[in-house]
């Protein structure tokens, strides 16, 4: 969240028990965060109100006391109208406004055309419903704003983001106990990732590669001079392998084939490499187009070193297991590399890696292995053993001594842009996507566990849309975008309108849901737009593709590759 | 490990008072709020407990940690009775004794304890002899069918057990009611406290009662979101995961042989805490503590059972 | 919630007696059709999550209409009310009226319990065996614990579900009418006995609590206003809550539910608390076996009863009273809602009663069957939607009550005295009685006597008046046993008669006056009979929370099984007793609430002091 200054979730998941309002705005929490659900409950069952905007009735909003089923891609439309109807309704909170934000004029401005009316029309939202979540939110007196991939996975995710946080900036619903800004994290160690600098912008500890001051620190420890230049990001490294700059790649567990927006154009890409290497502790359907594939050992029991947690809390990860084989915690492959490629790196443990971390990045600087262990884990910023924790951020915005105060946080002027993949006649369907509650991501480590309540490869319908199409529970349909079609079972869905469907993308070996989405990624954070694709459904008589048959293919396609290891 | 907000604990060594009470005799001071049970434990009472649960508000429905109250026409539930100022409390009097050997006996003689941790110790510490009340009834097949009010008395000749055929209709765990002890802990980690699934709730009545879904439906039916939470709080054994049950029945099950460690959950963001039990270098269960902030020993399904990926690695993956 | 529910669907019938009672369902996300509102608004949070407490009352809809709740029902109902499905099915089936087995609509409960007993119902169910079968529901007859007709003895309820339902209690019993019941309807059955037949007394002078019973029509508000009606509620609205509560007080008034505690006091610490909603509970749940004298006021006087609550209401500051009615009442049922609807009409109850600024509202809430919710936590739970199970105390219910409200539960008979203290001022009514034990008392007297019923008697009076008032046992039998208090209760034997009726009296001869039973055995009864009858009475209506209760109440019942079935081997017994001892001491010791902590009491006190079990040598 830029507009703060610092790229983390601004409460602790224990501030939620006491907030008296709750937003879930595209976040289905209940299945894809269940722990920090339960967070959110214990606020619920002392009787905090719940708001959830989602275009789905999810089973997060089946929680809510209003559910507001906008349409997909209206959110910044949406926030536009609550703050519009808080600025009219004189509840914003004008000290706060004066004291701690820029922009405000601008923001009002940008308000302006969006009347409940005009709002009601673009999302679809009753505006009695826009008005009622404008005031709850602008008088409570702790609300927590959550949001998930429902908000970042889209063109304009970033602007998305910023429409939220304005919301936040008008009422003063952040830097206080139970008011804050709440991004929950989707992966284990996304945040520790961002963190530790696996962004092309950033050294670890946020500190800026094109900042001299900063660098000079990283070169000073390591005895190295460091490229001032930002890296690519992801959807920049697949514009540069389509151009033919980037011809050699390391990929260390991620599976891009099967995650990654519009999968024939990544597979596409991987093939026209000269090198690839992949390092993961599967062979998954990404490391089958690899030059080189390096079993890793699993970071989360086969080795030592910290997950970032999405309330900014590093937390110990122990080694519980002998990894299998000849597969190497991270760490030892990364050294056996750069000793290949002529540097001696010396072998060092997690706990030493992290006190070099510590060295260079003051917001991790107090914490030790030892209080890690002790606390169970420590919030960052924490520069000082001795220090505090920090349950929430910026506080600092609520100070009156401008030394104190800080950066002023801006409001984002932002436009509202529908998805980029557009309805027409041929495709009239909008397809959502999203995790369910047993499965994640593309499946590699849930799908090694057989759940009883796992519903598999499927379309979710809504129950007009399936009579509409003559379509039966379980049947096969084959779903088609601009860019793919895949074959689905049909599940009825009551929390889906007409017009709406949903799918997971958990399944890509039977079905490769990412084969339909679209790679319109957000100029800023460069996230594809997954949650929006234009679809037609079409009942058919093609069989289900078997789990396996796609491996199958998989495998012929590897005899040309060589499987190397690293010894 | 510490709980997440040092500021709660901060504050309260700072502004809770200490309230003394005496225990067999004993002066023992524990912040107000506290319950006579922490004041047992603070006093090196060992107080044998099931329902009563770390993350979970006291039942009081097993009665074995009941103790003497001066002042009190019956005995008192450790467990959830608050301390206050001056009571004079007795752990190890007759009555006191009488009440736990008897409620350890109605346990045994109704319940299999076989797997609850600690009963052997119990049962000696109070002379306790559950075989005292006749022949155990064999497994039920009724226990599901509630018809509260009525029941068949026959002769007195066995004494009725909990026994009944074992419940098996997933892969994740498995439920051997002939061992509830009707504790009420995993309704209330299923329910409000905790997982707010409400998948199983006590059906039928009395000594007919029965920890149930709607109409017994097996449970990937029913409401359940296989979270183990229930599992993680069992007290009996009654409720364990697939993987300890089957080793358990193959007899290679060996605690001895096992070791646990902490590590944090790969899925999803949240960052929960695992305890990793581990046989042979293979995970046999997962649990969480319970004394963690993030988590509170609670977990979701990929969280408790989502390990298996790492020990399906084929020769493929691993080299 | 993210409920979760299975495909079962309501039958039209069942859908339809839910929704008479909740309204029709707001659209698709609360059970009902799918509408256009439903693609882009829901509301499933706190306020469908409040109308948990309408569960029990919706469970009654579905059981008076088709016998028995299906899955598709219990789906319906937890879906209206926002309840998961398992938590519906856990409070179906803790009451026993309930079923969720299939079984017929017409169903007859035939009292088998102490009471009757004494008085023939063993041979009743041996023919019925004989004529329909054994007893369960699907040859329509089942076995009942007291029915509280006890005057009326052998005693039974006719049910048959429908639209309307019908429910008829029946004594004494016949096979024949059993028959009819099933064959025919309860319609069928001739009327039942008018409320007056319950209290022998009826219209005599000095009367106070049963003074209008047999004199007023009960269904008349003119009635009992012109029979001195609302003349407390006058009186009471001229004081100040707090001089009512002082009152109360001075009239030392002790609760007559069983437990004796003064309500002045109970009033006190109410309306001392801060928090408000403040609650007025009327346990109405008479259950315990051998006590019917709630049933006669509120058949013979229910205004009595309104107006008691009223004044109570008034002076605690609740401004919503529940009376909670033991679901085998039909006629006191119907008798309090129509004087319920009476008064509303009258301006008795509601907003600005009678102009005097307080408002009172009262809702009936049914039981279901089940004797555990007489507690007083119990009946919180139960109202709320909950199994009938006692809570743990403390908190009590004058700070954490129904709804954790600040609440005053009180049994009819105590609140019946209200008004008396309030017209005649608590020191006067405190004249009348003995010294630890003020104002008129009800007795349940039945068993083996000339004229069983419903007597009021001021405290003092002996056992044996009150024995001689029901005209003593039947000539040419000799009294055996007089069990006081009821099942929970004690015997007493036939040279103990002069125990002064008072609660420091009997404390004093080590028994207790309990609900108020006096149940006279004559010797023709089999008193080991009569104890496996108490015995398997506390192991059915155990909730079955706590150990020492569940497990308790069934070792007991095992070990006097085993005595009853092996009365030679004298070893054998001693072991039985010794057990019967030890795991009666853990019951009363240890036990969650009342009903464990006294499901030892009657039989401890027929070996101690009546020495049955040493006559079965």
């Amino acid at each position: 969240m830029t507009v703060f200054g610092a790229g983390g979730g601004t409460s602790s998941y224990r501030e939620i028990e006491d907030a008296d309002l709750i937003i879930f705005w595209g976040s289905n929490a209940r299945e894809a965060h269940p722990i920090f659900f339960h967070h959110a409950l214990k606020g619920i069952h002392k009787g905090a109100k719940v708001y959830a905007v989602d275009p789905r009735r999810s089973k997060t909003a089946e929680w809510a006391d209003t559910w507001l089923g906008l349409d997909v891609g209206t959110d910044i439309a949406l926030a536009y109208g609550i703050g519009r109807e808080i600025i009219h309704a004189g509840l914003v909170n004008e000290a706060f406004i004066a004291n701690a934000t820029l922009g405000f004029e601008d923001y009002i401005a940008a308000c302006e055309p969006w009347t409940l009316d005009v709002t009601s029309r673009e999302t679809g939202v009753p505006a009695e419903l826009i008005r009622e979540l404008a005031h709850d939110y602008a008088k409570a007196k702790r609300a927590q704003l959550c949001w998930t991939l429902g908000i970042t996975e889209h063109h304009n995710g970033t602007d998305n983001v910023r429409a939220l946080c304005n919301l936040a900036l008008l009422t003063g619903q952040v830097g206080r106990w139970g008011a804050g800004l709440v991004p929950v994290r989707g992966q284990n160690n996304v945040q520790g990732g961002g963190d530790m600098g696996a962004i092309p912008k950033n050294l670890p500890g946020f500190q800026d590669v094109g900042n001299p001051e900063h660098r000079a620190k990283f070169e000073r420890l390591w005895g190295v001079t460091m490229p001032p230049k930002y890296g690519l990001t992801l959807s920049e490294m697949m514009e540069a392998m389509d151009e033919g700059h980037l011809t050699s790649v390391y990929i260390v567990g991620e599976n891009p084939v099967q995650s990654d927006a519009d999968t024939t154009a990544v597979a596409r890409r991987l093939r026209n490499l000269d090198h690839l290497v992949v390092q993961d502790i599967f062979l998954t359907k990404t490391a089958t187009f690899a030059d080189v594939v390096l079993p890793s050992a699993a970071a989360w029991c086969e080795s030592e070193g910290t997950f970032t947690s999405s309330e900014r809390r590093v937390q110990l990860v122990r080694k519980a297991l002998e990894p299998p084989g000849s597969a190497k915690d991270d760490v030892e492959i990364i050294r056996l590399v750069a000793q290949r490629l002529g540097h001696d790196w010396p072998i060092q443990t997690a706990e030493e890696i992290w006190d070099e971390l510590r060295e260079v990045s003051p917001a991790h600087h107090g914490m030790s292995y030892r209080l890690l262990n002790e606390r169970g884990g420590l919030q960052w910023p924490f520069p000082d053993e001795d220090g505090p924790e920090s349950p929430f951020l910026h506080g600092r915005l609520w100070e009156k001594d401008p030394a104190k105060r800080g950066r002023l946080a801006p409001f984002g002027i932002i436009e509202h842009k529908l998805p980029v993949d557009k309805l027409n006649d041929e495709f009239p369907l909008r397809l959502t996507t999203g995790r369910r509650l047993t499965d994640y991501n593309t499946g590699v480590q849930s799908g090694g566990f057989n759940s009883p309540i796992r519903v598999g490869a499927c379309v979710d319908i809504s129950p007009e849309d399936m009579v509409r199409l003559g379509i039966n529970e379980g049947e096969t349909v084959r779903v088609s975008s601009r860019r793919g079609s895949v074959l689905a079972a049909a599940r009825r869905d009551p929390g889906l309108r007409p017009g709406l469907l949903f799918m997971a993308c958990n399944f890509p070996d039977e079905m490769d849901t990412n084969a339909l989405t679209i790679e319109a990624n957000d100029p800023i954070a460069k996230t594809a737009e997954f949650k929006a694709t234009a679809v037609k459904v079409e009942k058919t008589n093609e069989p289900l593709p078997e789990e396996g048959i796609m491996a199958d293919a998989a495998d012929h396609e590897r005899q040309h590759k060589e499987l190397a290891t690293v010894n | 490990m510490n709980a997440h907000d040092p500021g709660a604990a901060g504050r309260m060594n700072k502004s809770v008072p200490l309230v003394t009470i005496t225990i067999d005799g004993e002066e023992v001071s524990v912040p107000d709020g506290s319950t006579i049970l922490t004041a047992c434990n603070a006093a090196g009472k060992d107080t044998p407990t099931l329902c009563y649960g770390d993350t979970l508000t006291p039942k009081n429905a097993c009665r074995v940690c009941m103790v003497e109250l001066k002042g009190s026409r019956v005995l008192v539930p450790s467990c959830s009775r608050k301390v206050q100022p001056g009571m004079e409390v007795l752990t190890d009097s007759e009555r006191v004794r009488h009440s736990r050997r008897l409620v350890l006996e109605l346990l045994g003689s109704s319940v299999d304890l076989s797997t609850t941790p600690r009963i052997d110790e119990w049962m000696a510490r109070y002379d306790a002899d559950p075989d005292r009340y006749g022949e155990r009834a064999g497994e039920s097949l009724r226990r599901d069918v509630h018809e509260p009010g009525e029941h068949h008395a026959g002769n007195g000749s066995v004494a009725a057990t909990m026994s009944q055929p074992v419940k098996i209709d997933n892969d994740l765990f498995v439920r051997d009611y002939s061992k509830c002890i009707l504790c009420y802990k995993c309704v209330d980690a299923c329910g409000v406290q905790w997982q707010n699934s409400f998948a199983i709730q006590i059906a039928g009545r009395g000594f007919d009662s029965q920890i149930s879904t709607e109409f017994a439906a097996e449970l990937p039916d029913s409401a359940c979101v296989f979270c183990g939470n229930c599992v993680e709080v069992c007290p009996t054994g009654a409720l364990s995961f697939k993987s300890e049950y089957d080793m358990r029945a193959d007899g290679t099950w060996d605690e001895s042989q096992q070791t646990q460690t902490t590590t944090i959950c790969t899925y999803c963001g949240v960052g929960c805490n695992l305890n990793l039990h581990v046989q042979d270098n293979k995970i046999v269960k997962v649990t969480a503590p319970h004394d963690h902030d993030v988590n509170h020993g609670n977990l979701c399904i990929k969280g408790r059972f989502g390990f298996q990926h790492v020990q399906n690695r084929t020769d493929d993956d691993k080299d | 919630m993210d409920l979760k529910f299975s495909n079962a669907e309501p039958f039209p019938e069942e859908r339809d007696a839910v929704d008479r009672l909740l309204g029709a369902a707001e659209g698709g996300w609360h059970g009902g059709e799918r509408d256009e509102k439903d693609l882009r608004r829901a509301h499933t949070g706190h306020a469908a999550r409040s109308r948990r407490h309408l569960v029990l009352e919706a469970l009654h809809a579905v059981n008076d209409r088709v016998g028995w709740i299906s899955p598709g029902a219990l789906n319906y109902i937890g879906k209206r009310l926002s309840v998961a499905a398992a938590d519906v099915y856990s409070v179906a089936t803790f009451y026993a009226l309930f079923s969720t087995n299939m079984r017929p609509k017409r169903i007859v409960h035939v009292c088998t319990d102490i009471a009757c007993m004494a008085r023939g119902s063993k041979e009743v169910c041996a023919d019925l065996e004989k004529r329909l079968g054994p007893a369960g529901a699907m040859s329509g007859w089942k076995h009942s614990p007291c029915l509280g007709v006890c005057e009326r003895a052998p005693a039974a309820l006719a049910v048959e579900a429908g639209d309307p339902p019908h429910e008829h209690l029946i004594g004494p019993v016949t096979v024949d009418e059993v028959v009819l019941a099933l064959n025919d309807g309860p319609e069928a059955l001739a009327a039942e006995a008018p409320p007056i037949m319950a209290v022998p007394q009826a219209g005599q002078e000095g009367l106070m609590l049963l003074k209008r019973v047999g004199r007023v029509d009960p269904e008349s508000i003119d009635d009992y206003i012109a029979a001195d009606g609302y003349a407390g509620l006058r009186r009471a609205f001229e004081m100040e809550p707090g001089q009512v509560i002082s009152e109360v007080k001075d009239s030392r008034l002790m609760g007559r539910g069983g437990a004796a505690f003064p309500t002045g006091i109970k009033w006190e610490s109410t309306a001392k608390q801060p928090a408000t909603p403040r609650y007025l509970v009327c346990n109405a749940d008479e259950s315990e076996p051998g006590t019917f004298k709630d049933r006669a006021i509120l058949e013979g006087d229910p205004f009595a009863l309104i107006e008691s609550m009223t004044i109570a209401g008034y002076a605690i500051g609740a401004e919503r009273g529940y009376i909670y009615l033991r679901g085998e009442y039909p006629r006191a049922y119907r008798m309090l809602r129509n004087a319920i609807e009476k008064a509303r009409e009258r301006g008795f109850l509601g907003e600005n009663i009678q102009g005097s600024g307080c408002s009172f509202e009262l809702e009936i809430r049914r039981g279901a069957g089940a004797y555990i919710c007489g507690e007083e936590t119990a009946i919180f739970n139960s109202i709320e939607g909950y199994r009938g199970e006692p809570r743990s105390k403390p908190p009590f219910p004058f700070e954490f009550g129904l709804f954790g409200k600040p609440t005053v539960v009180n049994n009819v008979e105590t609140l019946c005295n209200v008004p008396l203290i309030v017209q005649m001022g608590g020191a006067e009514y405190a004249k009348i009685g003995a010294e630890g034990s003020t104002g008129p008392k009800l007795f349940c007297v039945s068993g083996n006597l000339a004229r069983p019923g419903v007597y009021e008697v001021p405290f003092g009076v002996t056992l044996g008046d009150v024995l001689e008032l029901a005209g003593g046992v039947t000539p040419g039998r000799t009294l055996q046993a007089v069990l006081l208090g009821g099942a929970a209760g004690g015997f007493v034997r036939a040279d103990e008669l002069d125990i002064p009726l008072t609660f420091e009296g009997v404390r004093a001869n080590n028994s207790t006056l309990g609900s108020g039973v006096v149940l006279a055995f004559d010797d023709t009864v089999d008193l080991t009979g009569v104890l496996l009858r108490i015995a398997r009475f506390f192991r059915d209506e155990s909730c079955g929370q706590c150990v020492p209760c569940r497990v308790g109440t069934v070792r007991q019942e095992e070990a006097l099984l085993r005595i009853a079935h092996n009365r030679r081997d004298a070893a054998a017994k001693g072991r039985d007793v010794g057990l019967l001892r030890d795991v009666g001491r853990a019951m009363k010791d240890a036990s969650i609430c009342g009903l464990g902590q006294a499901a030892w009491n009657a039989i401890e006190s027929a070996i101690d002091r009546l020495g049955v079990l040493e006559e079965t040598k």
